[in-house]
């Protein structure tokens, strides 16, 4: 178990310095360089005016779609990892429920095509 | 080498847990000026395309470019927007670097030669980089502007598009391996090109003959997915100047946008490697001609660079996709076909057996 576990400690180690490296990429300039802030300087980014409201609006109910539909595929995807990495010797049974699996999805996807779920206007 | 692991292994616990930050701090530095030569590999192959000379002040033929854009970077003023969300604006790009970084932490570049030889090295590769969307989309929202608003729900939209033809992807390779470790993956395409699973010749279980077409077809889905996953050009949508200015990173100056443009590059090189390991046979040398003197490692960063070439000609070459065009592509193409390809390879997998033997 332990030889499990440090197996995993360079992934920690490496978390610890690149964010130690991140700190320092935030720390130098907030200390060496020059600070001159004004209202203009720190305004929202637009086109020589002020923003007239909140940017956080409504947006296409589109992106909501593609992401919804990218949990039940990257679901799926997670689902058969078990499967893909042990098919060469799980036999005739375990295949036909994966293929029924697969296929259940597949009409999944179909639904939505058709729904129109995939098309950008 | 299993000798020198050896002695290390018998230290006392804090000499090992040194040993093991000093591998990771070379690796990181090594990273850190691999990326330094790609920007300027990049900007030099662009230029050469365009018949233009590209950076050459700095340094002999400008090799010292992008370490002085670097170092430009710190002395420039930290601009927090005054209706930002102070805390998160400046956390996303953290996200963004360490999360690009995190990702390296399984890939093997030669025999060994690997962080953390985990044997869910595929399944971690994918989580890290879809923790990557993180740093983008928090960094577009807490901006509080329109433009990096819109480029971070692209972005977002356009990576988890992208990510799951890759899953798909990976899954055909790890059917036809049997093993989710990434230094296996490798070892299973030893002995020459044919046996990569780009140019899938296996002769040792001719019936696998028939996956060559499709093994092929994964192949190059898996770069063009890559292209989609890093935002590079021709799918470069989220930072579509003419349209969104910048994208995501319209407010951010300084050192959040170096890292944020730092991340971006290393998220690169690993999808580089990751093609690289996957379907090119990692540091395995093409043909065996006796070029035995050369280190695995000189194989594998020859064809993490060649697919980088490939990178830089297509931002050079392809004009950019529509957004509509770029979620067809991905939802109708990509998607229904990896699909396809899974079954067929499962089939394959469970009657006649996995790739190796």
């Amino acid at each position: 178990m332990t030889d499990f576990l440090l197996g995993y400690l360079p992934v920690l180690i490496l978390f610890g310095i690149a964010l130690a490296l991140s700190i320092a990429f935030l720390l130098i300039p907030a200390i060496i360089a020059p600070k001159q802030p004004d209202t203009e300087k720190l305004s929202t980014y637009e086109c020589g005016f002020n923003a007239f409201d909140d940017s956080r609006m409504k947006f296409d109910v589109q992106f909501y779609l593609v992401a919804i539909l990218f949990i039940i595929f990257d679901l799926e995807v997670a689902f058969l990892f078990p499967y893909a990495v042990s098919a060469g010797h799980l036999g005739n049974y375990a295949w036909v429920v994966v293929m029924i699996f697969l296929l259940e999805l597949t009409a999944g996807l179909v639904y939505a095509w058709k729904k129109g779920a995939l098309d950008w206007h | 080498m299993f000798e020198l692991i050896q002695f290390w292994s018998n230290l006392s616990p804090l000499a090992w847990f040194g040993w093991k930050i000093a591998q990771v701090l070379a690796f990181v530095l090594v990273l850190a000026l691999l990326v330094a030569a790609l920007v300027l590999a990049d900007r030099k192959i662009w230029a050469a395309a365009q018949m233009r000379r590209g950076p050459n002040v700095v340094g002999v033929f400008g090799l010292l470019q992008t370490i002085a854009d670097a170092l430009k970077f710190f002395f420039k003023e930290l601009i927090v927007p005054s209706g930002s969300d102070k805390f998160l604006f400046i956390a996303a790009p953290v996200i963004t670097l360490v999360m690009a970084f995190l990702a390296w932490a399984v890939i093997p570049v030669a025999p060994g030669w690997v962080m953390s030889d985990i044997n869910v090295g595929v399944l971690y590769v994918l989580a890290i980089s879809s923790l990557g969307v993180y740093g983008i989309i928090i960094g577009g929202w807490a901006s509080n502007s329109k433009y990096p608003f819109m480029g971070a729900l692209r972005s977002a939209a356009q990576m988890i598009s992208y990510e799951v033809s890759i899953g798909f992807i990976i899954l055909t390779v790890a059917a036809l391996v049997g093993s989710l470790n990434l230094t296996e993956i490798v070892a299973a395409q030893e002995g020459g090109f044919w046996n990569w699973h780009m140019f899938y010749l296996n002769f040792s279980n001719p019936v696998h003959l028939l996956l060559f077409p499709v093994m092929f077809y994964m192949g190059i889905l898996f770069f063009i997915s890559a292209l989609a996953e890093t935002n590079r050009p021709p799918f470069d949508l989220p930072e579509a100047e003419s349209e969104l200015v910048a994208g995501y990173q319209v407010e951010y100056s300084s050192t959040p946008f170096l890292m944020y443009f730092f991340g971006e590059y290393v998220n690169i090189m690993l999808l580089c490697g990751m093609m690289t390991i996957l379907f090119l046979g990692g540091w395995h040398a093409p043909i065996d001609l006796g070029f035995q003197f050369l280190p695995p490692v000189f194989w594998f960063f020859l064809k993490c660079s060649f697919l980088f070439f490939l990178f830089a000609m297509v931002k050079a070459i392809v004009p950019r996709y529509r957004y509509d065009q770029l979620m067809r592509l991905g939802w109708k193409v990509f998607l229904p076909t990896a699909l396809v390809s899974i079954m067929i390879v499962l089939t394959f997998v469970n009657f006649f057996g996995t790739g190796a033997t």
